[in-house]
């Protein structure tokens, strides 16, 4: 495939089968290979889009400042496109968050806030909306809030999956912006509505809930929960155990977060299974595992692997 | 047998410390209630006139109650229930 740039470059990845995990001919699991992007996660899809639509609206003009509150993939491709298209970017970055984020984010010529561990991504959030108060003329796109996140999934990353696997009976991704669902669900319940959309939420560590009240709890403003049929919550041992299984058996390497996406996909397969259903299960792997090897995940046992990342934002 | 409840760090002040309690009852509604006859104020932090507060997420078995049938969920002896406020993720 040739492209004539590396942005020319962004989707259109490989949707890879699991000859393996897979429990039968007819409940089949299928990986949507996000981490074959530019940066090497699924966000490129949607720092691109915000980009490019706030360009068309007149918001951002070369030169400008971007802000953006993210855990790491979403900063790392936002950096990537505004190196490319002459913006300078800072990013409010949880201190728990791992190293190879950070490196990554100042390769690309980000400028790393941090904000405290306690609390996670809402007190970044919090915090980058102090920043853009006092700077005016600064430039949030704010993935939470930013239609063009969902969209970019609408638009993208949905009809590439109907078109690879026109027999699609349920899409599974993971749950943080909630844009990625939001989009495949909206694209989904207009081309094929009767593709169930499944959300894997990771859930952390205490140290991540650790609100001071219930009033500063954080719902993104993208969320519609009619787009979605189902929602689980997948712990870091489930997580790690079913992103080790992905490696071992499909040869995969993935990031955690997509060991809780494969986590809900296989209780998926497993009630198809047990309704003595046909099932073709699409689930996205959000990033590879590189970001996250000085996590310890990958390494020793699942016991030690779930105490590594005790109040780690994994996902 | 019994339905443990894990109870977020915000709402232990209501279980004396306690990271889980256990209870009983044969819906989500049933539960709440037994468990706020034993941590009285739990429920009014969980519950409101519309059903279950914006920000708090509750999981049967991992699976949010919201896509299965809300306050109205059927709980069974072994199952487990959490109690979560809502985060960002990204």
């Amino acid at each position: 495939m040739r492209y004539d740039s590396l942005l020319d470059a962004v989707g259109g990845t490989p949707l890879v089968g699991l000859p393996t995990m897979s429990p039968s001919p007819d409940v089949r699991l299928w990986a949507k290979l996000e981490d074959r992007n530019p940066t090497g996660s699924v966000k490129d899809r949607v720092a691109l889009a915000m980009i490019a639509n706030a360009e068309k609206e007149g918001r951002l003009r070369p030169g400008c400042t971007i802000l953006e509150p993210t855990s790491g993939n979403t900063g790392i491709s936002l950096a990537m496109v505004a190196k490319l298209r002459g913006y300078r970017l800072v990013c409010v970055l949880p201190e728990n968050t791992s190293e190879e984020r950070r490196q990554l984010l100042r390769m690309w010529g980000a400028e790393i806030v941090s904000s405290p561990a306690a609390g996670g991504s809402n007190e970044a959030v919090r915090v980058a909306k102090r920043i853009a108060a006092e700077h005016p003329d600064w430039v949030m796109l704010y993935q939470y809030g930013n239609p063009a996140n969902a969209d970019a999934h609408r638009d993208s990353t949905g009809p590439e999956l109907l078109a690879d696997l026109p027999e699609i009976t349920h899409v599974v991704a993971g749950l943080g912006t909630t844009g990625t669902l939001m989009g495949l669900g909206r694209f989904f319940r207009e081309h094929k509505p009767e593709v169930r959309i499944v959300a894997a939420e990771p859930r952390y560590g205490e140290l991540v809930y650790g609100l001071r009240n219930l009033d500063e709890g954080f719902v993104p403003e993208l969320y519609d929960d009619s787009l979605i049929d189902a929602r689980f919550s997948v712990g870091p041992r489930d997580a790690v155990r079913r992103v080790r299984e992905l490696l071992d058996a499909e040869g995969i390497f993935a990031g955690i977060s997509t060991g809780a996406i494969l986590h809900a996909a296989l209780a998926q397969a497993a009630r198809a299974v047990e309704a003595k259903v046909r099932a073709d299960i699409a689930f996205v792997v959000a990033d590879g595992g590189w970001k996250y090897l000085s996590t310890g995940a990958y390494e020793g046992t699942i016991d030690e692997a779930e105490q590594r990342l005790e109040g780690h934002l994994w996902a | 047998m019994a339905i443990e409840v894990r109870v977020p760090t915000i709402l232990r002040t209501y279980t004396g410390g306690e990271k889980a309690v256990t209870a009983q009852g044969g819906t989500l509604a049933q539960l709440i209630d037994d468990v706020d006859a034993s941590n009285p104020g739990v429920k009014e932090r969980l519950v409101d006139e519309s059903g279950i507060r914006r920000f708090i997420n509750v999981y049967v078995n991992d699976e949010d109650v919201r896509f299965t049938g809300g306050l109205e969920t059927a709980v069974s002896d072994g199952d487990t229930v959490v109690i979560l406020p809502a985060v960002a993720g990204g």
